[in-house]
């Protein structure tokens, strides 16, 4: 075979098992993918037929959409509410008040939650739990305080506290401890063992060991996890009003279920303007933070 | 070791302090910063609850009345077949609410992320204006974004699959763009070169890498968005919520712990079956590429 000869070939005795074997490992390929999509597709009619899915309901009335957004950005007297910021703004020192409300809210519920996942992190850790019971037992706790929504807990605290920001406030931290013990136990987890052995050989005890072995590895992340649940914290704190718990929800559901139209979009834009604000401080604070533990 | 300072050995801890002082820096100089970032952080903490009006007294009163109420809902019991298998409908329902609203979302943001990550220099301006657009959509939670779509289609489970879609489309069309983004280019410019067209670049050389990631974080959102369609109903969205809310407020305690221990085997169960996907889909096309 020269340069003109045509392409090298095998032979087809031995050509003939390789092509049956690509056939096949295709062919196993494309069955795989046709079951699954037709599981799939299964489930999505199982799915819709639960769901009441009706295309002609929606096809119906998908122009209410645009309609509904058009009317919330208009006033009573049926201008543009750009025309008359003033009015349309006209609750605004109300509004920022349960903003900051709701702000408030997300930070102690940040915060006291926080403190809760940190102090039960260590206990949950695989090689810093001081036993294997406990271990379980953090872990099993951490796991149920995450996995039952907020807004169950903001319902049940209602009933033992009260109407008002506290039940808000409890119900963020539980859901909060949850979440971030188990990203806080991961982070302890990923350590470099060999300080703790350090300490412990000149004979610190457990919390000493933490306290100048761990802490100073984990503490950034820590902290930037805690910041980035923050965010989080400051979108749920926005409904906790829908079941009396505090912050802006309440006045935001009583607006839509009676239709004050205008003040909805008001609202929605101030809580928008807050959330983004409060995304772009903590962005900006949480790359100094992980800045801090890798120098350049 | 040979360099070691021959007294190093006598040397205790008060004259090791005093001749290298500036070894030993008090405890202001080296954490000041810290200490102050604390103790501020602490002060508006108890700033916080004071506002908030928690006193001793009242929490102490909160949390034995939490209590009596933890014990009223033991054992869990939802009093009947007849209301369990209700309770399993709705629960159905919020699986279905989450599935359905987790692929409406990633079949809308698809397209959008393909194109918008494709020609990013072509469309600046576009790029700029729909990530604006998909931040303003993140920052209205789903339960928003439900009591919105109630006022278009009415109550019901279907609000409740509108919302979730809504709420994610803005997440999945920011993670796949990513992911198109962070692809390789050298499949696509293989096809390419042996004479495939844009489409066959895409089909070949794209997706093939793509697809893997895009249908693991669509698994991991369709975990969460199961929690999150278990509350969606609080609001009429369809869903085990309604009856959550219902049960609380008729002061039924023994069907919210059972309702509430549902929701957690269900739960359970999803992220097991999508954890046990997202390790097929992952592993397996994985293997295949290498």
């Amino acid at each position: 075979m020269g340069m003109h000869g045509a392409i090298a070939r095998l032979p087809d005795g031995q050509l003939d098992p390789l092509r049956d074997a690509y056939r096949a490992a295709v062919a196993a390929r494309r069955r795989r993918t046709l079951v699954g999509s037709a599981i799939l597709l299964a489930a999505v009619l199982v799915a819709g037929g639960v769901a009441e899915i009706d295309l002609r309901r929606v096809a119906e009335n998908i122009h209410r959409l645009p309609d509904y957004v058009a009317r919330i950005f208009t006033l009573d007297d049926g201008r543009p509410v750009w025309r008359d910021p003033a009015e349309w703004m006209w609750g605004v020192g109300y509004w920022t008040r349960l903003l900051g409300e709701t702000v408030l809210i997300a930070y102690l519920g940040t915060a006291t939650g926080a403190v809760l996942g940190f102090f039960l992190c260590f206990f949950a850790s695989a090689n810093l739990a001081p036993g294997g019971w406990t271990r379980v037992a953090s872990r099993r706790c951490l796991e149920f305080c995450r996995t039952v929504p907020e807004l169950v807990f903001a319902l049940l605290f209602v009933q033992a506290f009260g109407l008002g920001p506290l039940p808000g406030v409890l119900a963020i931290s539980i859901h909060t401890a949850g979440a971030l013990g188990k990203l806080f136990a991961e982070v302890v987890e990923n350590i470099d063992m060999r300080p703790v052995e350090g300490a412990k050989s000149c004979g610190a005890s457990w919390s000493q060991a933490i306290r100048y072995a761990v802490m100073p590895q984990v503490a950034s992340n820590l902290a930037s996890y805690a910041l980035l649940r923050f965010e989080i914290n400051v979108r749920g704190a926005a409904v906790m009003g829908f079941v009396g718990a505090g912050g802006i929800g309440q006045d935001l559901i009583e607006a839509i279920r009676k239709f004050y139209y205008p003040d909805v979009s008001a609202m929605l834009v101030l809580i928008i303007l807050c959330v983004t604000a409060i995304d772009l401080a903590t962005e900006r604070l949480r790359h100094r933070l992980l800045g801090w533990e890798h120098p350049r | 070791m040979t360099n070691r300072s021959p007294h190093a050995d006598d040397l205790d801890p008060v004259t090791a302090r005093t001749r290298f002082p500036r070894s030993f820096p008090s405890p202001l100089q080296s954490h000041g910063a810290a200490m102050a970032i604390f103790l501020s952080l602490s002060g508006v903490l108890a700033w916080g609850y004071s506002i908030v009006g928690v006193s001793p007294m009242r929490f102490l009163e909160g949390i034995g009345k939490l209590g009596s109420i933890a014990l009223l809902m033991l054992p869990p019991d939802t009093g009947g077949w007849a209301k369990f298998l209700t309770y399993l409908y709705a629960l159905a329902e919020t699986v279905a609410i989450a599935l359905l609203g987790t692929l409406a979302a990633a079949i809308v943001a698809f397209p959008v992320a393909l194109l918008a990550s494709r020609n990013v220099l072509a469309n600046r301006v576009v790029h700029f204006a729909s990530r604006r657009i998909l931040d303003c959509v993140r920052g209205v939670d789903e339960l928003i974004w439900a009591l919105v779509w109630i006022n278009v289609v009415g109550l019901g489970p279907f609000a409740g699959v509108l919302a979730i879609a809504t709420a994610n489309a803005g997440i999945f069309g920011k993670l796949f763009s990513e992911a198109i983004e962070a692809s390789g280019r050298g499949p696509v410019e293989g096809v390419l070169s042996t004479g495939g067209n844009d489409g066959h670049a895409v089909r070949y050389g794209l997706l093939p890498q793509v697809v893997p990631v895009l249908l693991s974080q669509v698994l991991y959102y369709f975990e969460s968005n199961t929690r999150s369609a278990t509350i969606i109903g609080i609001v009429g969205a369809g869903g085990i919520g309604l009856h959550i809310s219902e049960q609380i407020r008729m002061l039924e305690y023994q069907h919210v712990s059972a309702i509430i221990l549902m929701i957690l085997v269900a739960v359970a169960l999803i992220d097991r079956l999508s954890s046990g996907l997202r390790l097929a889909i992952v592993g397996t096309r994985a293997a295949g590429r290498a």
